[in-house]
Parts: structure tokens; C-alpha cells; sequence
């Protein structure tokens, strides 16, 4: 496998984590627009650790996981007020935020960036991938989704069944920042440097669109919608000049014809059916 | 100097007024966050460029730029939104998100990806009032969208379309049984929202910005906010939001530093969702957004 491959590869995985972070969110009916925020914030904690304190990659990346989920946690609160557009809004603000926070942070390098952290292998960013997602896949068959699918559905109705509402969406809020984390440590340290501009709002709507693209019912979604994000543009090279302009066609007409996502639940089972016979 | 950074703000303000309103004609009555709006306005910057290098009067620069920017949000809606009008609202927003990249791409080839900057020349002259001193062309920055601003509001408040545009705002399928057609009430307001998005791009062009494909998304979000904290209910919010936006831009830069505006720019739309979701000149009620 040349670099170059392996290079895209590793972009996957890291996009597949991030689309995750958002599939948990949109499973209780809460848009993010911010989750870059989350991911910067898991890169840059990750890097201090592993770089300023010298710890191993592993417990560095369950830190920033669990301090990133803390704070999304309380992100998620004062989220429980909005709703649709305005939630989604309120999240790319905060996103915005945190990428204005890294750029004034002059102990991680501010604008100028951080490096220092050693280089890991695509085989263990795709560990992480494909761990984060069997859990995901694992947590779709228990109750707790079901009930994140009954907030997702209809809160008012969740709430007078006997759900505790604000619990599961800020549990998902947490979760999905837990994840995020995740992603961005990886890049970190898959591209051994990180600036603020990382983590703005085209990372954020990267996120989202993978898991929009690929089918956001079913968690190996993000990983259809990442794969076609990452290497469309690759196969779309033969257009030169016009290659970003293809891709945006090529975007709108997947959206338009399949707008559940290229992965749906009655696809998913079929494949999975013919896997198993 | 205090005087001067309030006539800098106010300038600056004035574009995110326009941009905001763009944002918030489609937001406010469709309820979809059009992304490719920060493209229309790039747009509207290169129209406005290539009309003045062709020694077109001002005018005649403005109104193509405003028809061209309009003609693209017509193509946006009949593609990437009526199509979808009944997906969840993330799917017409990544759509338009589509288009965004399509008229990136668009530029970069036409334009080149290099900066391109009008001279001083274009509209020399300054005005100096004690100590403020106010460049004509600042001068033509606020007066052009006072004008702009003026003429939406007639037609939004006093013509018929524009009361088809506020039934359909209030209520969609009420507006519908009495008689309005939803379909042309749509096309008006991507047709407003392109022509306030492409005067905004001539004016921010000539004043003082580079030109650039991507100069788009970071304007586009910051008008983003300003039409939250102006609250997305009442288009009018814009008006107040936007000089107070530019203001306290330009005041930070002044004394805080030019790292921090985007800090303040974006709490303040956080704190401003958080206590006042309807924005500062939002009525009682208090917008329920759909569910994703």
C-alpha cells in the first residue's frame, strides 16, 4: 500500500469517527453544526498530553475523550432550550468559539499551530474507527437507542411514557463530544501537526454531510459517506480544474435522488442478510 | 478615534445588514438556512469587480452584480431546494452546500484564485468632519444600503407580493388556503435574497476587501449570526444587529486585539439564543424550530 493510500485511508477513519460523533447527536433529533469545536479540543488535549506531558497515545486519547464528553455534557444543557435550525445555529457558534479560543491560546501556539507529536499508523486509527463503530452498532440494539429513538420522534410523547428526555439528549450531546475527541486526537497525531483553522466549520459540515450522504438511520452511514467523501474527489481527478465542481453536482444529485442516504435501513439489511447466507 | 472606529463599524455593519437580510428573507419564511447565500454574495463581489474594470458607471456595476446574484439563487432554488421542500432540514441545507462548492469551483476557474482588489481610484475623496474623517466610498457603502434596506421594506410591507411573503412567513398551508401560491412566494424570496447578496458583495468589494473565491464563508457566518441576534422572526432585527455587529468588530479590533472578535462575535450570538431565541427585536413569540 503506497503512503498516498494509506494517507487517504487514515482520512476515513478519522472522518468516519467525526461523522459518528454526529450520527449519536442527530439520533435524538439534535442537529450539530459545532463538532469541529469538539474535535479541536480532543486534538489539542491529546497532543499536551502525549507532546507536554509524555504519555502514552491510548490513556491520552480516553482523556481528552472523557474531558471533551464533560464539556459536552454541559454544552448540552443550556442546548436543550432550542430546537432545529436554531440548535444547529447555536452549535456552529460554538463552534466558531472554540476555534477563536485555540487561535488566542498561545501556550498550545496559537495561530502559528502545534507539533511535536509522533507520527501513529493507519492500522490504529482504524482500530479506533472500527472499535468506536461496533459500539455504536452494539448500542443501536439496546434499549437506550430505543429510547433516544422515542426523544428523536416525539420528546413531548417520550417524556409522558416515563423517558427522561433531558438525560438521553445530553447524554448524546456528551457522547457524541466523547467522540469527536477521539477523531481529532487521531488527526493530531496522524498529521503530527494542528492549527486552529483545523477545526472550523467546514470540518463541522464534513461531519454532518458524511453521515447525511452515507444514511443517517444506520451507524455504518458514516463510514459509506466517508468513504465517498474521501475518495470521490481522488476518482474525480481527471477533471482537472473542474473536479470540486463535479463533486458538488455529483453531491446534489445524491441528495436529490436518495435523500435518506446511500446506506437505509431495508440496504443495510439486505447486505447484511447476504453476508450471513 | 472613537468616532472614527464608530463610522468604520458602521461601514462594516452595513454589509452584514444586507448579507443578514439575505439570510433571513429565506430563513425567516422558509425556514431553510440557504449556505450558498455566502457564495451569491462572492459572486456578486466578482460581477461588481469585472463591471468596474470594464468602466461601467457605478450603477450600472451594482444592478448587474444585484441581476446576476439573483439570476444563480434562482437556479439554487428550482435545484437544490423546491426538490427538497419536505426533506428534514439538514437535507436542503446541505444541497445549497453543494451549490457552494459548484460556484467556488466556478470562480476559481473564471477569476483566478488570486486576490483581486479595486483601486482607490474607482471613487476617490474623502470628507473630513472635525475629527471623523468618512471616504466617499464609505460614504456610498452606507448610503446604498440605507437605499436597499428602504426599497425591501416597501415592497416586503406595502405591496402585494410582500404581504403574500409575510402570509406564507406566518403560516404556510393557511396562506396556501386562501389563495397564495406558495411556489411563486418562494421564488421572491431567493430572488430578494440574491439581489440583497450581490449588492452586498459590490459594496464590500469596492470598499475594502480583497476579492477572493473564498472570501464567502467567514462574512457568511458572521452574517449568519448577525441575523440570529437580530432574531430570524422579524427580517427588520438585521437593521440593528448589523451596526452593532460591525461596531463591536471594529471596537475589539481597536482595543482587544483581532483575535478575539470572532470570540465576542459568536457569544454574543450564543448568549443571544440562549435568553432572547426571538432576537432583539423579536415579538413574544418565540419561534419553535422544526425537528431535524
Amino acid at each position: 500500500m503506497s503512503t498516498y493510500y494509506a494517507g487517504l485511508l487514515a482520512d476515513v477513519g478519522i472522518l468516519t469517527l467525526g461523522g459518528l460523533s454526529v450520527y449519536i447527536i442527530l439520533a435524538t433529533g439534535q442537529l450539530s453544526l459545532g463538532n469541529a469545536g469538539f474535535m479541536g479540543i480532543g486534538a489539542y488535549i491529546t497532543s499536551y498530553l502525549t507532546v507536554t506531558l509524555g504519555l502514552a497515545i491510548t490513556p491520552a486519547l480516553f482523556i481528552a475523550a472523557a474531558a471533551s464528553g464533560l464539556i459536552g455534557i454541559i454544552v448540552g444543557f443550556p442546548a436543550l432550550r432550542l430546537r432545529g435550525i436554531y440548535l444547529a445555529m447555536a452549535t456552529l457558534g460554538f463552534g466558531e468559539m472554540v476555534r477563536s479560543f485555540f487561535l488566542n491560546l498561545s501556550a498550545m501556539g496559537g495561530s502559528s499551530g502545534f507539533h511535536g507529536m509522533k507520527h501513529i499508523s493507519v492500522g490504529y486509527i482504524w482500530l479506533w474507527a472500527t472499535g468506536v463503530l461496533l459500539v455504536v452498532m452494539l448500542l443501536e440494539r439496546s434499549r437506550v437507542w430505543l429510547e433516544m429513538q422515542a426523544v428523536h420522534d416525539d420528546e413531548t410523547a417520550a417524556g409522558l411514557v416515563g423517558l427522561n428526555a433531558t438525560a438521553i439528549k445530553v447524554g448524546a450531546f456528551g457522547a457524541g463530544a466523547a467522540v469527536a475527541a477521539i477523531s481529532g486526537g487521531l488527526f493530531a497525531h496522524h498529521h503530527v501537526y494542528i492549527e486552529p483553522g483545523n477545526f472550523g466549520f467546514e470540518r463541522s459540515i464534513d461531519f454532518v454531510l458524511a453521515v447525511i450522504l452515507g444514511g443517517s438511520t444506520v451507524g455504518p452511514g458514516a463510514l459509506v459517506g466517508s468513504l465517498v467523501l474521501v475518495m470521490l474527489p481522488e476518482y474525480l481527478r481527471f477533471l482537472a480544474d473542474w473536479r470540486l465542481a463535479a463533486f458538488g453536482v455529483l453531491l446534489i444529485a445524491v441528495l436529490l435522488v436518495r435523500r435518506q442516504g446511500i446506506l437505509d435501513r431495508s440496504l443495510f439489511r439486505r447486505l447484511s442478510l447476504r453476508g450471513a447466507a | 478615534m472613537l468616532l472614527q472606529q464608530l463610522v468604520n463599524g458602521l461601514t462594516l455593519g452595513a454589509v452584514y445588514t444586507l448579507i443578514a437580510l439575505s439570510f433571513s428573507l429565506v430563513m425567516g419564511i422558509l425556514g431553510v438556512l440557504n449556505l450558498a447565500i455566502a457564495e451569491l454574495f462572492m459572486l456578486g463581489a466578482y460581477f461588481g469587480f469585472t463591471a468596474i474594470i470594464a468602466q461601467l458607471p457605478l450603477p450600472v456595476a451594482l444592478a448587474a452584480a444585484m441581476l446576476g446574484s439573483a439570476l444563480v439563487a434562482v437556479v439554487i432554488q428550482k435545484v437544490a431546494y423546491e426538490p427538497l421542500r419536505n426533506a428534514p432540514i439538514v437535507t436542503p441545507m446541505l444541497s445549497t452546500l453543494g451549490f457552494s462548492i459548484i460556484l467556488q469551483n466556478v470562480a476559481t476557474n473564471v477569476w483566478g484564485s488570486d486576490p483581486l482588489q479595486l483601486t482607490d481610484e474607482v471613487l476617490p475623496g474623502r470628507l473630513t468632519l472635525g475629527p471623523v474623517s468618512i471616504s466617499t466610498m464609505q460614504l456610498l457603502v452606507m448610503g446604498s444600503t440605507v437605499t436597499l434596506v428602504a426599497i425591501l421594506a416597501f415592497v416586503v410591507q406595502k405591496t402585494p407580493a410582500g404581504r403574500a411573503l409575510r402570509a406564507v412567513a406566518e403560516n404556510r398551508d393557511v396562506a396556501r388556503l386562501l389563495g397564495v401560491s406558495a411556489a411563486r412566494v418562494t421564488l421572491l424570496a431567493f430572488v430578494l435574497s440574491g439581489v440583497m447578496a450581490g449588492a452586498a458583495g459590490v459594496l464590500i468589494g469596492m470598499h475594502y476587501a480583497v476579492i477572493t473565491p473564498y472570501m464567502g464563508v467567514d462574512i457568511g457566518l458572521k452574517a449568519i449570526a448577525v441575523m440570529v441576534i437580530g432574531g430570524t422572526t422579524r427580517i427588520w432585527g438585521a437593521l440593528v444587529a448589523g451596526p452593532l455587529i460591525g461596531i463591536a468588530e471594529v471596537m475589539t479590533v481597536a482595543y482587544g486585539g483581532s483575535q478575539v472578535r470572532d470570540f465576542v462575535v459568536y457569544g454574543l450570538m450564543i448568549l443571544i439564543l440562549l435568553l432572547r431565541p426571538q432576537g432583539i427585536l423579536g415579538g413574544s413569540r418565540s419561534e419553535q424550530g422544526q425537528r431535524v
